[in-house]
């Protein structure tokens, strides 16, 4: 996807300014942003580091899996159609608690577990291979976004001299809010006329 | 809105008090786990460098040579009416697709009007309450071989739509 997007901003963009005559303004426009991308890099690395170092110890002490215990309610709620005891509880429980907590390497490949378990599930019931109800709430919940705290946001806006880089936190999470709570409407309606 | 901005300021602290408080009742040596994790983190924001150069080079054009204000300018009117900033209609666009992209075009934004305002707030609620639907749903789906995806991408799609519309009024509001 990036190859063709990167490929378009490149070669559209030197086209365009060949059409314009802007390409001295090209030029430079390139060869300032290089130069920006370093220092942007080095305010990236503190704040990454710092975020990354708190988030290791709550890894290291078990917090995702604490965390990930206490999601059943919310699990039984989304996935009605879903066994208490099945595999798959669990590892959707973690890719939202690591989502929530913007641990994303650690969101990813349990997210594809319990994708392989719902996949199991839905191979016992149907024998068409396309996407259970189970998989479309999974999706649809994981993709409106569940993340707590936008680090790297908060680490752009402080590199591009924002007097309060962490002030959108807040609206950040009432916006995560808004849009989980669409995904979960449309997700409780589908199911609802599918019956 | 001033409770919202008031959790804005303590949510970092708070976080930070409950993980390092909950490392050490389990009693874990905090300070190594941290340091680990500094390191693994200063290693990746590191790696990230050549992408960064890459995604703000290719913007850096997009923006110098004029096209990306010609394709502003081409959505512009349309969305204009209804209440919507043409300048982040290109990033809400990227980002169902390429989330590095969207970031180089939000940079742009933080450099030709400022991250506090109003655009540059919109655009730094957006990215953070929106995920790259195409890329996500493709890696998930095809990791389990499932080609028909049922109402996965309208629901996707509908999640994203209510996060950019109440990304743009809250920044209005702020």
């Amino acid at each position: 996807m990036l190859n063709y997007l990167w490929a378009f901003m490149i070669l559209a963009g030197i086209a365009w300014g060949a059409l314009h005559g802007n390409m001295a303004e090209v030029a430079q426009g390139a060869l300032d942003s290089a130069g920006e991308a370093v220092s942007l890099c080095i305010t990236m690395l503190g704040i990454i580091a710092l975020w990354s170092g708190i988030l290791k110890i709550g890894e290291r002490a078990g917090l995702i899996d604490r965390l990930a215990g206490k999601m059943s309610p919310a699990l039984r709620f989304l996935f009605p159609g879903l066994p208490l005891d099945h595999p798959a509880n669990r590892f959707i429980a973690s890719n939202m608690i690591a989502n929530i907590l913007g641990l994303g390497w650690a969101a990813t490949p349990a997210g594809l577990k319990a994708m392989k378990e719902l996949d199991r599930l839905r191979a016992q019931t149907a024998a068409e291979k396309a996407a259970s109800r189970e998989m479309c709430t999974f999706l649809i919940i994981n993709i409106s976004s569940l993340q707590l705290i936008p680090i790297n946001m908060i680490a752009y806006r402080a590199q591009y001299g924002s007097r309060a880089p962490a002030a959108v936190t807040g609206p950040a999470i009432a916006a995560t809010m808004v849009s989980t709570a669409a995904a979960v409407v449309f997700c409780k309606v589908m199911d609802w006329k599918r019956g | 809105m001033r409770l919202i901005l008031y959790l804005s300021d303590c949510i970092i602290p708070l976080t930070i008090l409950y993980i390092v408080g909950f490392g050490l009742l389990m009693k874990r040596p905090v300070y190594d786990d941290f340091v680990d994790g500094a390191r693994e983190g200063a290693r990746t924001a590191a790696e990230i460098l050549p992408t960064l150069v890459g995604l703000m080079a290719g913007v850096g054009v997009l923006r110098a040579s004029g096209l990306l204000e010609f394709l502003t300018g081409l959505v512009g009117d349309a969305v204009s009416r209804i209440g919507f900033p043409p300048q982040i209609l290109p990033i809400a666009l990227v980002k169902l697709f390429s989330s590095s992209a969207a970031t180089g075009l939000a940079l742009d934004i933080f450099k030709e009007y400022g991250p506090d305002s109003q655009l540059g707030l919109m655009v730094s609620i957006m990215l953070s309450c929106t995920e790259t639907v195409f890329y996500t749903m493709s890696i998930y789906f095809q990791s389990v071989k499932v080609k028909k995806t049922g109402y996965t991408l309208p629901g996707a799609l509908l999640a994203s739509a209510a996060g950019v519309a109440a990304s743009v009024f809250l920044a209005r509001h702020m």
